[in-house]
């Protein structure tokens, strides 16, 4: 349709578009400049050029804090995948039980982040928590969690799969209701148990939902910060340092403007790099 | 055999359910001890002597109402204005032509793949030399445009007949009435999906206000109740239990009035 008037669409997207250049492509330009210099916010900034990069990897820090990252956001993904699907498969059918359980493992997905950390920090307490409990009654030892620099990571994965796991539950539940019941009706017809059923009609149609949840899934595991700022602070020995964490602790820790610039544009580099995965899934998933 | 499966699938369900409620319900039973009980029993699910001191010490120790309010109005008013400006935004690029309209949005497209942990360090830059730190302003314009709303709005008036705005135009409506009194309440599930999803980020988020506040001006109840352990001596979960019951009952109450639209809203459908 044409505008009424010549300037109606500047007036009608100028407020969005001007807001997404203020508090986006400013801001992503900011940084990119910011990387250059050394600047602790009390004097001025100084052209380092790329010496904060420098300073970063020679100590390995960088190399350190992207595996990490990767590392907790592959426990993640293949976690909440994998159990959202199975209890996705579980609960695709009527009854009361089967709606709680969909809306118990949901309702952790709505809850505030703060609220599941402090939960998980009480329950894993080492003295109070309900889960030493549990394992003393089962005759098994210790297990240091959050407070071991072994264990901590896969500690905040695990109870980040108990947040997450909802969405991919909810999407796969999305996904199972396209499959028209035709295709398993005959395939029962052709005599396929559960497993064939599954293996060559629920999972191939499930394809572009799960290449979906999984890149999605793995983009928002790699910007995780409540659940270590919360649990850890990145401890114990920085083995929970994850890469928004590291920003953080740069800017308001350490007072370093140029360090904390330059790990995000290596961060937000690394974020595009998965969003093409995430392009490439799709479509290679609406081609097959 | 049917009987047998059907029976392993409540056993299952029943272990799910368990792994997922059993948490709330330590929550609340620990919420609802004494001192000298969640030093005796700190694992029991059932309170001897049920006390509400502990909430007690909370609403002593922060400005519960207070910093309820000022998150509720933060998530409002970022739900709102992503409303209001997506309407409008979205009306033009799927419904006028315009030079320059690709471009807006590829521009509107590509800033879903920034998120607001690769703007903070600017932003909070930006932020402190205008003064705007601890202000509402500093909580919710970098949040009033949201690129996702933008788009969802954009993909939902796609389908809406050109006719129908044509018709509105010769009868005289501007457009503002045509973008907000017809436009608007034609997408009505799509914007009542994106104020819920929006709400419950925002009414949660611990992150952003986390960067922008120093102090208590606008603090909202998130950081105020992640504050209460930080600033506990020795380790007083019933306390802390407290809190996170009520940050999450108002988030709970909502889910349970909306579960279906919130569900249809993540699900993207």
């Amino acid at each position: 349709m044409r505008p009424r008037k010549p300037w109606h669409p500047a007036a009608l997207l100028g407020p969005s578009l001007l807001l997404l250049a203020v508090f986006v492509v400013f801001p992503v330009a900011l940084a990119a400049l910011a990387s250059l210099y050394s600047w602790d916010l009390l004097t001025p900034p100084e052209f380092v050029g790329l010496a904060n990069y420098r300073a970063l990897a020679e100590g390995g820090e960088l190399l350190g804090v992207a595996l990490r990252t990767l590392g907790f956001s592959v426990l993640v993904v293949t976690g909440a995948m994998t159990l959202g699907l199975a209890i996705a498969l579980l609960v695709h059918r009527p009854g009361r039980l089967f709606a709680l359980v969909r809306g118990a493992v949901f309702s952790a997905y709505v809850v505030s982040w703060v609220a599941v950390a402090l939960l998980w920090m009480g329950l894993l307490d080492p003295d109070a928590g309900l889960v030493a409990a549990v394992l003393r009654a089962l005759g098994l030892g210790r297990v240091g969690f959050l407070g071991d620099p072994d264990t901590v990571l896969a500690t905040l994965a695990a109870v980040t799969v108990w947040k997450v796991t909802g969405y991919a539950m909810i999407l796969f539940l999305a996904g199972l209701e396209a499959i028209p019941p035709v295709l398993h009706e005959a395939a029962s017809l052709d005599g396929a148990g559960h497993w064939n059923r599954f293996r060559h009609v629920t999972w191939p149609t499930l394809g572009p939902t799960t290449a979906f949840v999984a890149t999605t899934s793995l983009i928002l595991s790699f910007q995780a910060f409540d659940v270590v700022r919360i649990m850890t602070q990145g401890g114990p020995a920085r083995a929970s340092t994850l890469f928004v964490y590291a920003i953080y602790e740069q800017v308001f820790l350490n007072l370093s403007v140029g360090k904390a610039s330059a790990l995000t544009v290596v961060f937000f580099t690394l974020l595009l790099a998965l969003a093409t995965l995430q392009l490439r899934a799709w479509r290679a998933r609406g081609m097959s | 055999m049917k009987r047998a499966l059907q029976w392993t699938a409540i056993l299952l369900a029943l272990g799910i359910a368990t792994l997922w409620l059993a948490p709330y319900a330590w929550m609340l039973a620990t919420s609802l001890k004494s001192l000298k009980e969640i030093a005796a029993h700190p694992t029991s699910f059932v309170p001897r002597e049920p006390t509400l001191r502990a909430y007690a010490e909370v609403f002593a120790a922060i400005p519960v109402a207070r910093e309820l309010l000022i998150t509720v109005v933060m998530a409002s008013l970022i739900a709102l204005l992503q409303i209001a400006l997506a309407l409008p935004a979205g009306y033009a690029l799927a419904k006028l032509h315009f030079v320059g309209k690709r471009t807006a949005f590829v521009l509107v497209l590509a800033c879903l793949l920034v998120p607001s942990q690769v703007t903070f360090v600017p932003v909070f830059l930006l932020f402190a030399k205008t003064g705007a730190v601890n202000t509402m302003v500093a909580l919710v314009t970098p949040f009033a445009v949201s690129a996702l709303g933008t788009f969802l709005v954009r993909q939902a008036l796609m389908s809406v007949p050109d006719e129908l705005i044509e018709a509105a135009r010769m009868d005289g409506a501007s457009e503002v009435t045509v973008v907000y009194r017809i436009l608007g309440p034609l997408l009505r599930p799509t914007l009542v999906s994106l104020f819920l999803v929006s709400f419950v980020f925002h009414y949660n988020d611990y992150f952003w206000p986390l960067v922008m506040t120093t102090d208590e001006s606008v603090r909202t109840l998130p950081l105020g109740i992640a504050l209460l352990r930080e600033q506990g001596t020795g380790v007083r979960w019933h306390i802390v239990m407290a809190g996170n019951v009520l940050l999450s009952a108002p988030v709970l109450v909502l889910f349970a009035l909306v579960q279906r639209q919130l569900v249809r809203a993540v699900a993207g459908k």
